[in-house]
């Protein structure tokens, strides 16, 4: 690595153990004053450990950090902060019951220059006595942001920063992030998303197993070298893509759909949703964020009742009062947010056995034998990684997104509802589910699959609905699905329609994405 | 219903406008106080001789809970709660009887001063056993109940001791008018004292951070443990007033605890703060206070079986409570 004395941050031998796992080995990283500095790995490489020890959330068993050329060891993040190294995290740090305003006394935020920074990352019309449990997960991570960059660190350290947000607020994070390099201020920038490290960072730290295994200058062909140091010798054992769509069309004409929605209705979010998923196919769902997306993904995974509307199953009309009669009915639910399908404190075993141990309707002795196999088959066939340790908390976020969708599998898909499953995992465990949902589909299953990434449509559906607005605003072919076209339709742009200006920008062109 | 009441900013916003505001954060409170008007109504068709020695009775009587309450309150907001409270003003009480007993009145100001700073001591106990043994609050509380108590007995046997008559005074009997009670005056001047200048402070905003979210208080830079301590300490304040109180209110000290502990958790619950933290205030738990008081002083004059009084009692909690979280539960969905 380069002379210690200009770099803004210098950690080198960084190692922290948890019991028996060990989540950091040696990790090092050097970020040079004025730069946007990338930290990539895979999950479970040791990124939010690093983090968590920069921002003085954890401490390190052993290891040197340097800040501005002074050994420094936070103890607190109120310490970090103090020394001019903030952290705006995965889940925002805002108190639910307090509102904005308090919020931001809370941290000592100047309010004026936040409200700058929430002008230029596309928010002008919040009102500060808005409680933060009110506000939309978006709105939250960006009001987080904004009072970071109010304070004005030395040292700004993003994790995942633009997962969960819509496009168009993505894009002008990505637009402040790129601003904010120079002088003395650096952004530690850490993403899974390639094509923004390609467009904002300058070089990237790359993570694996706990150790740093190469710096990257992005230039043109950095990403290609990022993924290699990232997944290692693995990665000739990778899928190039989930298998392709398949041509023409596969499903006879008088197929009775497996799930039908009929002008589906939520009161306000959603008005007109009608939808047909067909056995064997991968039916995509695009929207911006707060469409009605996840209202209809409630109602559909019998979370909440629709005010309007009919839904089929084989061609039956059903009404689900609760998730179990949607279950019962063969629609399984794999939602974004591990932590609302799992019992994180139980084992793996148990996880995934419980939807077909614990069926309301069988009572008696359970099957010990018959459960074992199903769940010993399914954690072979998801390649769920058990190492970490009886509970599934222990389990890094990919795997235990894993674990979400081998319970269900365990006990035969008939249908299956994913709400963006990928979010916030790495490349590795994106690709084993973008051809495990392919493989359920191709053994006769139902996929209905939302995601927040356009580029994942393309890799896993056969057809793509677009929901804007609480309706569906049109239907797009496998072939049509590229990111351009889906953006304009998620838009609800007319295809002859240029993109608004800074659309675009955001928008990847074509780029080799991921891999 | 938000910690964010003083945030309004005043100097651009009239008293009226503030009030309105007040009101609608605070719109659990106010129905409670609607409710409470009610009730005394209610009271004074069924019982026409309900008039202002009433009212001044009915002061002295919900003073040591109300205190307890709001020791309740300001611990539950933190995200814990305190079963020990009962015990804890059993202790004070009986520390400041056994002292005061035959001493001169100066004396027994620095009684009180001393008793107030004991009741600070022993919530920062409490407050730290919780924080350092990282067991929950319900266990260490109610494991602390069993110790304070047994140091009440420890230092009176029976009940027994005595009361600084400028202590028995100030909460007996109007002041100004006939219908402004002493001791409703006294609740409100001390409640006001320390909560009002809290909400306007850093701590006091921490206080409700680390009760609704741990993680992102901590994250957001605020020293959870010392702040659980502090809540504890004010907790301890609080339950050392009571204890006083109810040294005042009797003249004398009694060492086995009253029911303060459990009616103060309902207090606080049906007052509008969230079991799970950082929601609610103090205002509403104690207007809790005077109407479950005033139910039970309605089931005398209705001649209701004492039993049955309780009975009914509980219900209206679980209907009150119930009710609530239904409004809450149609607000959210619209």
């Amino acid at each position: 690595m380069t002379v210690s004395t200009d770099l803004l941050l210098e950690a080198s031998d960084v190692a922290k153990t948890y019991g028996a796992v060990v989540a950091l080995r040696s990790a090092s990283l050097a970020v040079r004053p004025g730069e946007v500095h990338a930290l990539v790995g895979a999950n479970g490489a040791g990124k939010s450990t690093l983090v968590k020890i920069l921002t003085g959330a954890v401490r390190p068993d052993s290891g040197r950090i340097i800040v501005g050329g002074r050994e420094r060891l936070a103890h607190s993040p109120a310490e970090a902060r103090r020394g001019g190294v903030v952290s705006v995290y995965q889940e925002p740090a805002l108190i639910p019951d307090l509102d904005i305003r308090s919020n931001l006394r809370l941290t000592q935020t100047p309010e004026a220059p936040f409200r700058d920074w929430l002008a230029e990352l596309g928010i002008d019309d919040l009102r500060l006595s808005e409680l933060a449990r009110d506000l939309p997960l978006a709105t939250l991570r960006i009001i987080d942001l904004a009072r970071s960059l109010a304070i004005e660190p030395d040292l700004l350290l993003l994790d995942e920063m633009t997962a969960a947000l819509p496009a168009n607020l993505t894009e002008r994070v990505l637009a402040v992030v790129d601003g904010h390099r120079g002088a003395d201020r650096s952004v530690i920038f850490i993403s899974h998303r390639m094509i923004e490290i390609a467009a904002v960072c300058d070089r990237a730290t790359v993570l694996r197993e706990g150790e740093t295994v190469g710096v990257v200058d992005m230039t043109d062909g950095a990403e290609e070298q990022i993924v290699e140091l990232m997944l290692g010798e693995i990665a000739q054992a990778l899928p190039a893509r989930a298998s392709p769509a398949p041509e023409g069309d596969a499903r006879p004409i008088d197929a009775t759909p497996r799930l039908s929605g009929r002008s589906l209705g939520a009161r306000r979010r959603l008005h007109d949703v009608s939808f047909d998923v067909f056995p064997g196919e991968v039916l995509g769902v695009v929207a911006l964020e707060g469409q009605g997306q996840d209202e209809m993904f409630d109602i559909l995974a019998g979370s909440s009742r629709p005010t309007g509307g009919e839904l089929l199953v084989d061609g039956v009309s059903v009404s689900f009062g609760h998730p179990a009669d949607a279950i019962q009915a063969g629609l399984v639910y794999v939602p974004a947010d591990r932590a609302e399908a799992l019992l994180m404190q139980r084992s793996v075993h148990e996880n995934i056995a419980l939807p077909f141990s614990a069926r309301i309707r069988t009572w008696g002795p359970i099957n010990l034998a018959d459960e074992r196999r199903k769940v010993n088959e399914s954690i072979a066939t998801l390649q769920i990684d058990t190492r970490a340790g009886g509970e599934v908390r222990q389990l890094s976020g990919g795997n235990q997104q894993k674990v979400t969708i081998a319970r269900w599998v365990a006990g035969g898909v008939r249908t299956m509802l994913c709400f963006d499953p990928t979010r916030g995992i790495d490349i590795r465990t994106k690709h084993q589910i973008y051809l495990l949902l392919r493989e359920l589909a191709d053994a006769g299953a139902a996929v209905l699959f939302y995601t927040s990434e356009l580029k994942e449509i393309q890799l896993v559906c056969d057809r793509t609905i677009v929901i804007f607005g609480g309706r569906v605003v049109s239907e797009v072919d496998a072939a049509d699905a590229d990111e351009r076209n889906l953006l304009r339709a998620a838009y609800h742009l007319d295809p002859g329609e240029a993109l608004p200006k800074a659309v675009l920008a955001g928008a990847p062109s074509g780029a080799p994405v991921d891999r | 219903m938000s910690a964010a009441t003083n945030a309004v900013d005043r100097s651009r916003v009239g008293p009226v406008d503030a009030l309105l505001a007040w009101g609608g954060r605070n719109a659990w409170a106010v129905g409670l106080l609607g409710f409470l008007v009610v009730l005394l109504a209610f009271t004074k068709t069924i019982q026409p001789s309900y008039g202002a020695s009433a009212i001044q009775g009915l002061a002295i009587s919900v003073l040591p809970l109300a205190l307890a309450t709001v020791a309740q309150a300001i611990v539950v907001i933190s995200g814990g709660i305190d079963l020990s409270i009962g015990s804890i003003m059993a202790l004070t009480s009986v520390v400041a009887a056994s002292q005061m007993k035959g001493q001169g009145e100066e004396f027994g100001v620095a009684v009180v001063l001393a008793v107030l700073l004991l009741g600070i001591l022993i919530g920062a106990i409490n407050g730290s056993l919780v924080v350092l043994t990282r067991v929950p609050d319900i266990v260490v509380t109610l494991a602390m109940s069993f110790v304070w108590a047994g140091c009440a007995l420890l230092v009176l046997k029976s009940p027994g001791g005595g009361s600084s008559d400028w202590l028995k005074e100030l909460i007996k009997g109007p002041l100004v008018s006939e219908w402004v009670p002493r001791a409703a005056v006294v609740l409100i001047i001390v409640v006001a004292l320390v909560w009002i200048p809290l909400r306007r402070v850093r701590l006091g905003l921490s206080i409700y951070a680390i009760g609704s979210d741990r993680l992102a208080a901590f994250r957001s830079g605020v020293s959870v443990g010392r702040t659980k301590v502090i809540a504890y300490a004010l907790m301890g304040l609080f339950a050392a007033l009571g204890g006083i109180s109810l040294t005042a209110s009797t003249g004398i000290g009694t060492p086995v605890p009253g029911p303060y502990t459990l009616l103060s958790v309902a207090a606080v619950v049906l007052g509008g703060v969230s079991l799970a933290g950082g929601r609610g205030g103090v205002f509403g738990p104690i207007v809790a206070v005077v109407i479950l008081q005033l139910i039970r002083t309605d089931m005398t004059f209705l001649s209701v079986d004492p039993n049955l009084a309780v009975v009914a009692q509980g219900l209206i909690l679980i209907g009150v409570v119930m009710v609530g979280s239904l409004i809450q539960l149609r607000r959210s969905r619209t």
